[in-house]
């Protein structure tokens, strides 16, 4: 390195070391320094230059610092104003590994719990059911390390009164049973691990086959006497003829504590309220994608409808994976965050209408319609994990109840949500040495 | 990020209204460096005035994300990681989407090499308006020989540009690595007890950011981030280790939660982001199908929970479609409604005959009435009006859908009725009956109201297209 250094010298060295803090930072002029010993220096010239050299000086050392060298004690030490001697601190080589203990803190902002909601009743409480399940009460986010989740979730598979569309993949495993209600039903609970039986009375819909409400109940006792596990009792979502159908549907199951579906803001809620309470049954509360309807509908569910909290499930609508999931996902932690946050007209359990995943084009179609898109490979496949996935994350964002279509999908999301509940069982790889796996 | 109003971003600035950052106001300009849409440097006369520079480097130390933002690779391709500051998405959306990484080995002949990284590379899924794409490539010495793994990066290199995770606990592995990459500026995977002390030294001499593994020993990865850190070397990365299966996968999600909560709450130690490595499902699962699936529930489960950086091994269309998806959706900002652009689009092969159907550009409204009508194989015109991103319902509401707005629409889309279809009528969507009339005047075509939910539109068509009077 050359004795002298010019500052332009300086600008450039400094250009090849991507320094943003530099950016912005000029030095002016290209002043050579040369200073020798006094000799015959006027005093006026000397301190003219001894400020422009301190000038300089205070430029490079800013620059120094930015760089980060420990300009301060340097100086400190020069000027011996030190209050440490201690050497200029290069590279720490470290022999051990400094000791540090981890820690977190519990959440202290969740307060409030869940509120519990049992469906399905066994003789002893008036009822034909083997075994009740009970949704809900969370002391924190679901599967979170804050407090025991005290139910795990549950899903319940869609069964329908009559012969449906649906995705081959799907479709491929109930054509057997599709025209009997009472074998679909049996079916999905024998064998595919079914917790519960969403019986859907599309038939009913006057733009269907507009079956009358006395008919869709002898499909309710077909189905109740076909299974022992609980059931949901599904309307054909025709808001006009819903309120009659599900009255019926009520009356047949009375006793039974099955979760009617749905009373909404856009039909006459208070008949379904009613016809749960007058016959022993929980009412499921669904609005779409909003928290303060959401919010609307419970409070008028309890105060106007007189529902006990004990009966209310909320089904704040799921959207495919890719159909607007971001939505439902963030309704559904917001949702859940402000009920353990102490909002009382939000803390009940939660449903997801998780078979809307086969809506979206990914789960059935055979191959993309976009030329751009590469190969989707083969839908049997894609399908299931569609659901799994779209159910799954409403899972983490504190769903409790999953309505699911495809024998998959059920099994693998109840594996994955139980695992994380700690109920399952399994010898685990060393992973010490994950790299050199073979996979 | 230490501050989290506009106005306690607001105390540092000038305060002069200049302008020069493109907002009228310091106090607009505070509230976008609270969103992150801009950063304390674009405020020009705080880089150029000496005496805001104190205030310019207090209000970015300020503005620091609480997890360290960390840059892997090079050029366009390169990703970042970390740098978030909520633990719920609603409160300040998520930054940075989790990277995805695809394994290769050394131990690969080159076709399948080629074969593979040319699907990592260009594997790609139309989503609102982009296509999702995958991220990176992670290189697994498996032969153990520093020679062939170098070989092998070195190939890898020559055959894409995505970043690289270089993947050995051999400092002598990772060294050869190095040695044909470091420019690239690969992640170094991995530190661990055993090996912390070269890998440390590595990681100085070669300026690459490096991953930290300790399976399950929040302790041990605590303590090495601590002295890496006072190593001088914070582009670190966590693995707190990925069990795939059984009670050690609840503890490893768990493990991500405490990371993740630790960090956001202020323990700078280990606040940086976190690696998962899903792949070991393929360590607990014989069949291909089954590794795959529980690969993807793994991948999903820890990308909405905390991972910010991945390494898989499935790349079949099954397993990738639902993870690019659901890591868009879990870093989309929830606050702002995804929109599509406006315009007069053509679903199928539309002709004069063909219907034309009223939207709003809402993406998940888009999309649905678009699907309704693709799925059913019916050709047609979407004319998709900007209602700033609001549903139909709302926009007839907020105004944000009206006459003049769906005028407007045709015009810049130079989509002339009368010229290009037979009957001059276009559908309204259900929700919004009520500007029927005015749409009429105004656009001067005539209007049918169609059905309340896109899903009836094919029944509905059958019984009212084309219209009765032409």
């Amino acid at each position: 390195m050359s004795d002298k250094l010019k500052l332009s010298e300086l600008n450039s060295i400094l250009k090849d070391l991507d320094v943003e803090s530099l950016e912005g930072v000029t030095i002016e002029g290209d002043i050579e320094l040369d200073i020798q010993g006094g000799g015959g220096m006027n005093p006026a010239m000397a301190y003219a230059l001894g400020h422009e050299a301190a000038q300089i000086s205070l430029h490079v050392a800013n620059i120094a610092r930015m760089l980060g060298y420990p300009v301060d004690q340097l100086f400190a030490q020069c000027l011996g104003t030190g209050g440490e001697t201690a050497a200029l601190q290069t590279e720490p080589t470290i022999e051990e590994l400094l000791q540090a203990k981890f820690d977190v803190a519990r959440s202290s902002e969740w307060n409030t719990p869940i509120g519990e909601v049992t469906l399905g009743a066994t003789s002893a409480d008036g009822g034909s059911r083997d075994h009740t399940i009970t949704l809900g009460g969370e002391k924190a986010m679901p599967f979170y390390f804050d407090a025991e989740m005290p139910n795990r979730n549950y899903v319940t598979m869609d069964v329908f009164d009559m012969p449906i569309s649906m995705a081959k993949s799907v479709k491929s495993n109930y054509e057997d049973v599709m025209g009997d209600p009472a074998e679909w039903a049996k079916k999905v609970v024998n064998e595919y691990n079914a917790d519960m039986v969403t019986i859907h009375l599309i038939s009913t819909d006057p733009l269907i086959n507009d079956t009358s409400p006395k008919e869709a109940a002898k499909v309710v006792e077909d189905v109740l006497q076909a299974v022992d596990v609980p059931i949901v009792i599904g309307g054909s979502g025709n808001p006009q003829k819903d309120p009659e159908v599900l009255e019926k549907a009520a009356e047949v199951a009375q006793g039974e504590r099955a979760l009617l579906a749905s009373a909404s803001l856009n039909l006459d809620y208070e008949r379904v309220a009613k016809a749960a309470t007058d016959n022993g049954h929980a009412v499921l509360s669904w609005t779409q994608l909003e928290i303060n309807a959401q919010k609307e509908l419970n409070r008028k569910l309890m105060k106007q409808c007189n529902v006990p909290r004990d009966s209310i499930v909320m089904d704040p609508t799921t959207a495919a994976l890719g159909y607007g999931l971001d939505y439902a996902y963030s309704n559904m932690e917001r949702i859940r965050l402000s009920a353990l946050m102490g909002d009382d007209e939000l803390n009940f359990p939660m449903s997801s209408g998780t078979t809307n995943a086969w809506g979206a084009r990914e789960s059935w179609m055979k191959e993309s319609p976009l030329k751009e898109d590469s190969d989707w490979g083969p839908r049997e496949y894609r399908g299931p994990i569609w659901e799994i996935v779209t159910g799954l994350s409403l899972a983490l964002a504190g769903n409790d109840m999953f309505m699911m279509m495809h024998p998959t999908s059920v099994q693998v999301l109840k594996e994955i949500t139980q695992t994380l509940y700690g109920n399952i069982e399994a010898k685990t790889p060393d992973i010490t040495n994950w790299i050199t796996a073979e996979v | 990020m230490k501050i989290n109003s506009p106005l306690d971003a607001y105390k540092y600035l000038p305060g002069t209204n200049c302008g020069r950052c493109g907002e009228d106001t310091c106090m607009a300009f505070a509230s976008h460096l609270i969103d992150r849409s801009k950063s304390a440097k674009d405020c020009l006369p705080m880089i150029e005035e000496d005496k805001y520079a104190k205030k310019l480097e207090e209000l970015e130390k300020l503005l620091a994300p609480e997890i360290r933002e960390v840059t892997i690779g090079t050029g366009e391709k390169s990703v970042n990681i970390g740098g978030d500051d909520v633990l719920f998405r609603h409160k300040l959306t998520f930054f940075n989407k989790t990277a995805y990484a695809y394994d290769v080995t050394d131990t690969m002949d080159d076709k399948e090499l080629e074969e593979r990284i040319n699907t990592i590379q260009t594997f790609k899924k139309f989503y609102v308006g982009e296509f999702l794409t995958l991220d990176m490539v992670a290189v697994r010495c498996v032969s153990g020989k520093p020679e062939t793994f170098a070989s092998t990066v070195k190939k890898v290199i020559g055959l894409t540009e995505l970043p690289l995770i270089l993947c050995s606990f051999d400092p002598a592995v990772l060294k050869a690595a190095l040695e044909v990459a470091a420019d690239k500026k690969p992640l170094m995977y991995a530190a661990n007890q055993e090996n912390w002390k070269e890998v440390a030294g590595l990681a100085k001499e070669y300026e690459v950011p490096v991953t930290l593994f300790a399976p399950n020993d929040l302790d041990l990865l605590k303590s090495m981030a601590k002295t890496f850190a006072e190593m001088g070397i914070e582009d670190l990365v966590l693995d707190p280790g990925t069990f795939p299966t059984g009670k050690e996968l609840k503890t490893t999600f768990e493990n991500f939660l405490k990371i993740r909560r630790a960090g956001i709450d202020g323990d700078g130690e280990i606040a940086y982001p976190i690696m998962a490595v899903p792949l070991t499902a393929w360590m607990a699962y014989d069949d291909d199908v089954s590794a795959s699936y529980w690969e993807t529930v793994v991948a999903s489960v820890l990308t909405v929970k905390y991972g910010d950086i991945m390494i898989m091994h499935s790349i079949e269309p099954y397993a990738l479609l639902p993870e690019m998806h659901l890591r868009d959706t879990i870093y989309t900002d929830p606050r702002k409604p995804v929109t599509v652009d406006p315009g007069v689009w053509e679903v199928g092969s539309p002709t004069a005959d063909s219907p034309i159907i009223v939207t709003t550009n809402f993406a998940l409204t888009y999309y649905t009435v678009e699907s309704d009508i693709s799925s059913n194989k019916i050709d047609c015109y979407i004319v998709v009006a900007d209602t700033e991103g609001i549903g139909v319902e709302a926009a007839v509401a907020g105004g944000q859908l009206t006459a003049d707005k769906i005028k407007k629409t045709l015009e810049n889309a130079k989509f002339d009725l009368k010229e290009k279809t037979n009957y001059n009528t276009v559908i309204l969507p259900g929700l919004s009956a009520r500007l029927q009339g005015d749409v009429e005047d105004k656009v001067g075509s005539k209007v049918l109201i169609g059905p309340a939910d896109s899903g009836r539109l094919p029944g509905w068509l059958e019984k009212n297209w084309p219209p009765q009077d032409k």
